[in-house]
């Protein structure tokens, strides 16, 4: 399993059923592949479909089926397509159970930096600021470091995207929920040690005596 | 009834300096004949109101490729390149905006509000130089509205009474933006009989439409 698999692997693990759930694009997308046989969840991309399927086989694309990032799409049975300011009422609203999205930086108060690095890359916000405004649970699913460069830091220097706490950090090393008293460490990644975890984070963590380990069936 | 107009015939009401509010989430469920009579008329000058500026060469894109945008309000630019660097030149203003805070101001301009009141950017860059009003404890931002000289439409179905229909991903912004015009012009895929389209499928009712774009041959 390379990085990508398993963190999308463990994000699909905090999936319940029932759930409405949105996929950033990107590695968050990869999450869909993994849901538990049986279990019905609907995902949205705010770009206007409750009820996301799978990739459209070649030559059955529909050009107005599309996710969020602008690549083909199909809908399940029970979907439904929305409007903008439906789409946005719900996740502001806290409609939406579950956001999954990527991350530049996120830090000890457990804020999330991930639409602009000043001066290199300005893409805009797009619909990340709304969702992690709204979601009732933000997951960051994210690579633990960027080349080398630690990614969870004391405190964000780039942009924040939000002054809310994100409910889990999960990269290919460790899950991370931030609290009250800072950021603790739930599970280490396979094959990794609590040194491993500590010497690629800036932050400090919190080793609980019940950490456990990722695991997948 | 409404008039069916030739795309050129719609270009020509488009005054230099225009504001647009322009249908559309990365090309999908955007006016793209309209848009390509626009960009043969060359008119300049103009505000452009999006979801974001799509690709080079392709829908929204090619106003900017065209060089006829001199301020863009959208919630994201990071798939058009030649945006970044016309913004970093100078050449262009670009006023990014959160994605649901966006549909909200144009909404906020349609339907008569003076601003919303959202949580959405509250801590973050977004907050500079607005208003921040507390309600029942929780801190909001005052986003004022916007509105358009014209609403350019894409659209599955219209009558010539002017009602409505869309599809899938592609409503996005259109029955929003269908409010918030002066002059709203629809390019539907196909002009039924009136009647033929359900009551309950009309999204947008027909007096909110100036006119339609003709059915291409």
């Amino acid at each position: 399993m390379d990085a990508k698999e398993i963190i999308a692997r463990r994000v699909a693990q905090e999936l319940r059923a029932g759930m409405l759930v949105n996929l950033g694009i990107g590695l968050p997308s990869m999450v869909a592949s993994f849901v538990p046989d049986g279990l019905q969840v609907f995902f949205q991309a705010e770009n206007g479909v409750i009820g996301l399927g799978s990739r459209p086989p070649e030559g059955m694309e529909d050009r107005d089926l599309t996710d969020a990032g602008g690549g083909f799409v199909t809908a399940v049975p029970g979907a439904a397509s929305i409007d903008s300011a439906m789409s946005f009422g719900l996740i502001r609203g806290g409609h939406l159970d579950m956001t999954v999205l990527g991350g530049l930086q996120v830090d000890e108060k457990g804020h999330l930096a991930n639409w602009m690095v000043p001066g290199k890359m300005v893409p805009g916000m797009g619909g990340a600021m709304d969702l992690v405004t709204g979601a009732k649970r933000v997951v960051v699913a994210m690579v633990h470091s960027a080349k080398g460069a630690p990614k969870i830091v004391p405190e964000c220097t780039l942009p924040l995207t939000a002054a809310r706490r994100v409910s889990l950090i999960v990269t290919e090393m460790a899950v991370i929920e931030p609290t009250d008293d800072g950021l603790v460490l739930r599970e280490t990644g396979p094959g990794v040690s609590v040194e491993d975890i500590r010497a690629a984070t800036t932050a400090t963590l919190i080793v609980p005596d019940d950490l456990g380990r990722m695991s997948f069936d | 009834m409404k008039r069916a107009l030739k795309p050129e015939e719609a270009a020509e009401m488009i005054p230099e300096g225009a504001v647009l509010l322009i249908g559309g989430f990365m090309g999908v469920g955007s006016p793209h004949r309209l848009i390509d009579a626009i960009v043969a008329r060359g008119v300049g000058g103009l505000t452009l109101v999006n979801n974001d500026t799509c690709r080079p060469g392709e829908g929204v894109g090619k106003l900017i490729d065209a060089g006829l945008v001199d301020k863009a309000i959208v919630s994201h630019i990071g798939l058009n390149p030649v945006t970044q660097q016309k913004m970093i030149s100078g050449e262009m203003e670009v006023e990014l905006v959160p994605q649901g805070t966006l549909v909200e101001r144009i909404r906020a301009g349609g339907v008569g509000l003076g601003g919303v009141l959202t949580p959405t950017g509250v801590g973050t860059l977004v907050e500079e130089g607005k208003r921040v009003i507390e309600i029942d404890g929780r801190k909001f931002l005052l986003e004022r509205p916007i509105r358009g000289d014209f609403a350019l439409l894409d659209a599955r179905h219209a009558d010539y009474v002017g009602n409505l229909e869309y599809s899938l991903t592609a409503h996005n912004f259109n029955p929003v933006m269908a409010l918030a015009a002066d002059t709203v012009i629809a390019e539907p895929h196909h002009i039924m009989p009136v009647g033929v389209i359900s009551p309950d499928a009309v999204k947008t009712p027909g007096v909110l439409v100036d006119y339609l774009l003709e059915r291409a041959h």
